[in-house]
């Protein structure tokens, strides 16, 4: 049998799932960590098939079409209106937004 | 039998309203009765909005009574996938996150469609966010295939594929981030096309992928995806990436002719890790190059070595992409916001982002944001970019020696609900033919390809960028000699819990 072809693996822990998750904002149910763990490990098994390619020498592509950037004149066109702004505001105050006490 | 109306294409209606023979009340209701009677069985539709469409449909009989100059499409009715915002009518994108959302404005193609006249029948179902690949992902439960209810109608823009593929409108319209316009055409029986990547405005799509998506037509045949593609390509100084270019008369370029096109069949489409597509699928491809040869163009094999590397590519660049756009999601500005006590907005965020969003959203969200987490960013992201140009250059390679591409445009026919829900990889392998046309950005078109098991099979045509006059042209083409048009194409009857599929005789 040929040499097994070793490839480094990459296992997150639960304790990463969850740090993961607190980058994200998500919230994670006792569960949901365990389900995600195996099937993020799952899918990150497979994605290891790119580590075999050789990419040292291969720009990047981010984005498909060759444009930069696309300017305009700075002039004021029509816009929402601070009602429409805030029409699906799940908490409102006047023409604000309501949220939970950020600063102390 | 005489054909219905909502079993007609938008050009055939079209020279009928023009010639006064029908209104367009008419046509609505015509295809709102049809909705009526499939709808309870198929779910297309997350929202019918059949006061919105009479009014619309009334609007466009008085100006042409006034003898005001008409689109060619105005009076044709349309399903809208919900990922586009319709300003003040409830845009979901098939997420509890945006339930009751009413959007404040009209994306571009919205509004652009608006003007000319369409008439909105409603929005249709989709997967949650665009994330999937048989609507199984919606919030507000899955849309069937109109060939078989125990089937899926293909994803993420299934419920538009099954509203076309089952007649409940003339024309519909969706967006494809790895396939979801042409993956559920081909499930369902019609013409889906995704256009060049910059071709037609995203603004007002609700974003998922922003480096992939694009809104593409669905369509009962080839004229008419190049009627409604003519109306929605265009700059907009909206969308910064929507290029400034011309848009051409893509009506004009549906000539039956190929003589002296060379065509290439890149043999990766038809094996990915060793699985092999199904045989009906390939022999239908083979049977198009053959018909095609048969009126003058010329093939060749091309291999495409990248093509092995797509789905760890895609699913690493477009998670990563989403897991930036989805960020916006809050609980501040719009959407769902818990309702339960929270410590601080921290835990308001994550209890929100908990409670709007469903397991494919999240699963993707956290793959997306490791993949660019610190440590991880170029062994996973850049890596993907990376092999990303690998694959854009093995097309470019491609066609250096040939103008189209022809492959199959899903491995199998419509897969069983339930059948790959719990296997998210699997279910991922779904999308193999359709993804390297959006890591390339280039136009692709899924036409139908005949049937196998009384399940329709789907061609993919491939272009190069901004060749939608030559991918149209193939296409129409392959649908004149292929003669399965709309004649040949079952018309499904909605009866109980199958569909009865009656081959026109």
């Amino acid at each position: 049998m040929p040499a097994a072809r070793k490839r480094e693996q990459v296992r997150l822990s639960k304790e990463e799932v969850e740090h993961v998750a607190l980058l994200a904002r998500l919230e994670l149910t006792a569960q949901e960590q365990e389900r995600l763990t195996e099937q993020l490990n799952s899918i990150l098994d497979h994605f290891q098939a790119l580590s075999e390619l050789d990419t040292s020498a291969v720009p990047p592509t981010s984005h498909v079409v060759e444009i930069t950037n696309v300017f305009r004149e700075d002039e004021p066109g029509p816009c929402l209106t601070s009602d429409q702004a805030l029409s699906g505001a799940p908490d409102r105050v006047g023409d604000t937004f309501r949220v939970p006490r950020v600063v102390e | 039998m005489p054909k219905q109306l909502f079993e007609m294409t938008a050009h055939e209606l079209a020279g009928l309203l023009a010639a006064r023979q029908l209104s367009a009340r008419e046509l609505t209701l015509a295809v709102q009765e049809r909705i009526g009677a499939v709808e309870p069985e198929l779910h297309a539709f997350i929202l019918l909005t059949p006061d919105l469409a009479l009014g619309q449909a009334e609007a466009v009989d008085r100006a042409r009574s006034a003898g005001e100059p008409l689109h060619p499409l105005a009076g044709i009715p349309i399903a809208i996938k919900d990922i586009l915002c319709t300003k003040g009518v409830t845009t979901t994108c098939g997420s509890r996150m945006l339930a009751d959302w009413q959007p404040p404005y009209d994306a571009t193609v919205i509004d652009w469609m608006s003007r000319a006249g369409l008439v909105f029948v409603g929005k249709a179902n989709m997967d949650e966010f665009a994330m999937g690949s048989s609507t199984e992902n919606s919030a507000f439960g899955p849309s069937r295939n109109p060939w078989d209810l125990d089937r899926v109608p293909g994803g993420s823009s299934g419920g538009s594929a099954a509203a076309a593929g089952a007649d409940c409108c003339i024309l519909a319209i969706g967006t494809d981030t790895g396939g979801s316009v042409r993956q559920p055409a081909s499930f369902c029986g019609v013409v889906g096309m995704k256009p060049t990547y910059g071709r037609v405005s995203r603004y007002g799509l609700v974003a998922f992928a922003s480096s992939l998506d694009q809104v593409g037509p669905i369509t009962k045949d080839v004229t008419d995806c190049a009627l409604l593609l003519g109306l929605v390509a265009g700059p907009d100084p909206l969308d910064s990436t929507c290029v400034d270019r011309e848009v051409p008369d893509y009506l004009a370029a549906l000539r039956a002719e190929v003589a002296g096109l060379r065509i290439g069949v890149p043999r990766e489409f038809f094996e990915y890790e060793g699985v092999r597509v199904d045989e009906p699928v390939a022999a239908a491809v083979w049977d198009a190059v053959r018909r095609l040869e048969s009126l003058g163009a010329t093939w060749g094999e091309v291999s495409m070595p990248h093509l092995r590397y797509l789905i760890p590519t895609y699913y690493l660049i477009a998670p990563a992409e989403a897991s930036s756009n989805l960020a916006r999601y809050d609980g501040v500005a719009y959407g769902h916001r818990t309702r339960r006590a929270v410590s601080d907005i921290v835990d308001m965020y994550r209890k929100t982002r908990d409670e709007g969003f469903g397991p494919e959203v999240k699963r993707r969200i956290m793959l997306g944001t490791y993949a660019l987490s610190a440590g991880y960013y170029d062994a996973f992201y850049q890596k993907a970019q990376q092999v990303r140009t690998l694959v854009r250059q093995d097309f470019m390679r491609a066609f250096a020696d040939y103008d189209v591409l022809l492959t199959p445009t899903t491995p199998t026919p419509a897969f069983r609900l339930g059948e790959k829900v719990e296997d998210p990889l699997r279910m991922y392998l779904s999308d193999v033919c359709t993804i390297p046309a959006n890591l390339a950005g280039l136009p692709a078109i899924s036409v139908p390809a005949g049937c196998s098991g009384g399940l329709p099979l789907g061609l993919q045509i491939i272009g190069r960028p901004f060749a939608e006059e030559t991918v149209l042209r193939v296409a129409y083409t392959y649908e004149q000699a292929a003669a399965w048009g709309r004649q040949a194409m079952p018309v499904s009857e909605v009866s109980g819990r199958r569909a009865v599929v009656q081959t026109a005789s």
